[in-house]
């Protein structure tokens, strides 16, 4: 298993509507990446490319389509796709190709345009469900994850304020990202907790906005971290981990992410990690939604079941407390763009790992972070854990 | 760190299946392969993989709906929005960066659901400059022929031969859905509906599912099973954009080799196999493929079709299976399927349509219209 780093990544603004074609956003990302790697592309081995639903750019084959933009014209050029874990699982992609030794440098880049779908990108969402099951329904999103909000904060008894708050810390780490969509530095518990209620318990504020945008990484073997003298600007990758739980959503206990615990304890044992509370020093878990975010803290093992949102009231999650949570400002700050999110997660995680994250930095000194993505029909966890 | 193949299932390939669901066809390619290895999915798979599109499904997000059926509830499994042996290559990749010891590649094809399939093949095309031009797709394919047999200087009479050739081997399959004594002939008389490509050139879609098991090396011989050996594995993309790609030579083909051989230590691809099977779903792109791959001579393909150089008793018989126009093309499961062909003949479990002496293959795929997309693989058996 040979070693791998991330050397370089670059993320475009996130926004309601880009001008940009999706080729374009995952060409301006991907350039980002490698001038910071210090690369071209004849450098570049294998290209991986995550993005999620064709259906919200309306192309057939997506990452056929996305191809040239991305660098991969005549390279071997790789889709996965894991719904809205694409965000960290396509650098997991990235990882095994440079782990297995049929590569020394891979570009990893995530797209997402959501925009073209009109009227609104969740008519896509109308068709993740079961057709015979689910669809006569007519469920949406927003309902079900306002099932699985009521049903968390039910089963430990968590107020809703203790939610609401992750929303606040979020958009307020969000201001001075220079792609952020939604950073708010004046922001409220009250102006969460009184914002237009959407599907009982979920408010407005509860919610990340849909968004364009593109992120890349370049992953690179030991090797040429060496030859390249990128050690000063590297971040390893230390563990990768990933799972998914049935597709019959009604036959799943909601109040706990199984499928995030069992994709951590797998990067977790890869990276050496028994007690995650101690040894990890800061975390990007995925917040589309507020309480997404405490969930997943206590399924990547680093709260205790139910008491995530303590963990928030006491501050011990805010960038300067013992373990800083979406420092970036997380989706709910900076947007989400579904599978470009890797530019808040991964990407997070490798510019705070190598002190690049400027008026971000978390001000104690950080050696591991992990990071974690959520997809698929509230489904699917991918987890990496990179140190310094 | 070896990676072979230890398990195969592939499911019976009809042009429609009325009786069983997507899901159900997954099932039973599943079980099948599971049996054949000889394993429980539930506790013996540490990966599985599946390759499939969101639109040939027609699904918002086609991943949530792969674990059931194949056992991978809460276990590491993941989409690939590519080809079978594009699955295969990240199956091939996590076993040898030492992460899973055994892992499952599925891929299928219900295409028979599929209302208006050409429709979607049309979304696939630049929505910006060539998908407003309308008509049936695949007119990008009569185009690419002409290209194709302008710059090589072979002729449409030898890829009526190709058709002939392969929808009468697939007599010979069980599983193929299109099998039939054509003659070439007849193939050269069928209506030049997309000219000079003409109907019978063209793959008729079918529905199917293919399940393959790979093992690492010490995993297969905890198994006591005789691995078909994955020795080289390649992909690679031209570009998507139909007026700067290369027409005349599939360069993705000859990428994907190079990467392939390489790995495998193939220096004289021409000599180097018993047996291909590689991409037919269009009969002239068999020809194309055998020169990308360096298995024949530039311009000759059509030449050693002519002198029965491809058939069961020829110097590299190609497409024994019936490929795609005798099989059916079963989209994304097309390339995972000349793996399991492959990997029967190697075993020697090829029934009626046994070669003698197979001990090496070379297997190959493309992603279908409009892409140009394909993948590779080196097989073999033995040290």
């Amino acid at each position: 298993m040979k070693k791998v780093a991330v050397v370089g990544a670059g993320m475009t603004i996130f926004r309601r509507r880009l001008q940009e074609t999706g080729k374009e956003l995952s060409f301006e990302a991907a350039r980002m990446a490698l001038d910071q790697a210090k690369m071209e592309i004849p450098d570049v081995d294998a290209v991986v490319h995550g993005t999620g639903p064709d259906a919200f750019d309306g192309v057939h084959m997506k990452g056929e389509y996305l191809l040239d933009g991305s660098g991969g014209t005549r390279k071997p050029y790789m889709r996965v796709y894991t719904g809205g874990g694409t965000g960290v699982f396509s650098t997991i992609a990235g990882w095994w190709h440079i782990a297995s030794g049929l590569a020394d440098v891979a570009l990893v880049v995530n797209e997402e345009k959501m925009s073209s779908c009109l009227p609104h990108p969740q008519s896509v969402f109308a068709n993740i469900w079961d057709p015979i099951l689910d669809r006569p329904l007519k469920p949406n999103l927003v309902w079900i994850f306002a099932m699985e909000m009521n049903r968390y904060m039910t089963v430990h008894g968590i107020p809703y304020e203790d939610i609401a708050r992750v929303s606040v810390k979020n958009k307020r780490n969000a201001v001075g990202h220079p792609c952020a969509q939604l950073p708010d530095a004046n922001i409220t518990l009250e102006d969460v907790m009184n914002s237009e209620i959407m599907a009982w318990p979920v408010h407005r504020l509860d919610i990340s906005p849909p968004s364009d945008g593109a992120a890349a990484v370049v992953l690179a073997s030991e090797d040429v971290v060496r030859k390249r003298k990128l050690r000063d600007q590297a971040a390893w990758i230390k563990g990768v981990g990933w799972c998914i739980d049935s597709t019959m959503w009604t036959d799943r206990d909601l109040v706990f992410p199984e499928y995030v615990a069992r994709a951590a304890k797998m990067a977790y044992r890869q990276a050496k990690i028994d007690r995650p509370k101690r040894q990890i020093d800061f975390a990007e878990p995925y917040d589309p939604f507020d309480y997404k975010e405490l969930h997943h803290l206590e399924g990547l093992g680093l709260a205790d079941k139910g008491k995530a949102g303590l963990m928030t009231r006491e501050g011990i999650t805010q960038r300067d407390g013992d373990l800083p949570v979406c420092p970036s400002g997380g989706l709910l700050g900076i947007g989400n763009p579904i599978a470009a999110t890797m530019g808040i997660k991964i990407g997070e995680l490798y510019w705070q790992l190598t002190g690049q994250a400027g008026k971000r930095q978390i001000p104690n000194e950080v050696h591991t972070g992990v990071c974690q993505a959520w997809g698929d029909l509230m489904q699917y966890g991918s987890v990496v854990v990179m140190g310094a | 760190m070896k990676v072979g193949i230890v398990g195969v299932g592939v499911t019976p390939f009809r042009p429609t299946t009325p009786d069983l669901s997507w899901k159900e066809l997954m099932y039973d390619g599943a079980q099948r392969a599971y049996a054949d290895a000889g394993i429980d999915p539930r506790t013996d798979v540490d990966s599985f993989i599946t390759c499939a599109e969101d639109y040939y499904e027609g699904f918002g997000i086609f991943d949530e709906f792969t674990p059931d059926q194949l056992g991978s509830v809460l276990r590491p499994m993941h989409t690939v929005g590519g080809d079978g042996i594009q699955g295969l290559a990240n199956g091939f990749m996590q076993i040898k960066s030492g992460l899973a010891n055994l892992v499952a590649v599925e891929s299928h094809s219900k295409a028979s659901d599929i209302l208006t399939f050409n429709g979607i093949v049309a979304h696939a095309l630049d929505p910006i400059w060539n998908k407003p031009l309308g008509g049936h797709p695949n007119y990008v394919a009569g185009l690419e022929m002409d290209a194709f047999l302008r710059a090589s200087g072979n002729t449409a009479k030898d890829c009526a031969l190709v058709v002939a050739a392969n929808r009468r081997a697939a007599l010979k399959n069980p599983v193929a859905a299109y099998g039939a004594p054509v003659t070439p002939e007849q193939a050269a008389a069928s209506p030049a509906l997309w000219s000079p490509l003409r109907q019978l050139d063209a793959a008729g879609l079918a529905d199917g599912c293919v399940v393959l098991v790979l093992a690492s090396e010490r995993a297969a011989r905890k198994m006591e099973a005789d691995p078909v050996w994955i020795r080289g594995i390649g992909w690679a993309s031209d570009t998507p954009s139909l007026e700067t790609r290369d027409w005349a030579t599939a360069s993705y083909a000859r990428l994907a080799a190079e990467m392939a051989y390489r790995i495998a230590k193939v220096r004289q691809p021409a000599k180097a196999f018993d047996l291909a099977e590689v991409d037919d779903k269009f009969s002239y792109k068999e020809l194309q493929h055998l020169e990308a791959l360096g298995l024949a001579k530039k311009g000759q393909s059509g030449k050693m079709a002519r002198r029965g150089a491809l058939g069961p008793d020829g110097r590299l018989p190609t497409n024994v299976s019936g490929g795609s126009l005798g099989c059916g093309n079963v989209l994304d499961a097309s390339g995972l399927h000349r793996v399991a062909e492959a990997v029967l003949q190697l075993r020697g479990e090829a029934g009626s349509r046994q070669l003698d002496r197979a001990r090496t293959a070379v297997v190959q795929s493309w992603r279908g219209l409009p892409t140009s997309t394909g993948a590779v693989a080196v097989l073999g058996v033995g040290r």
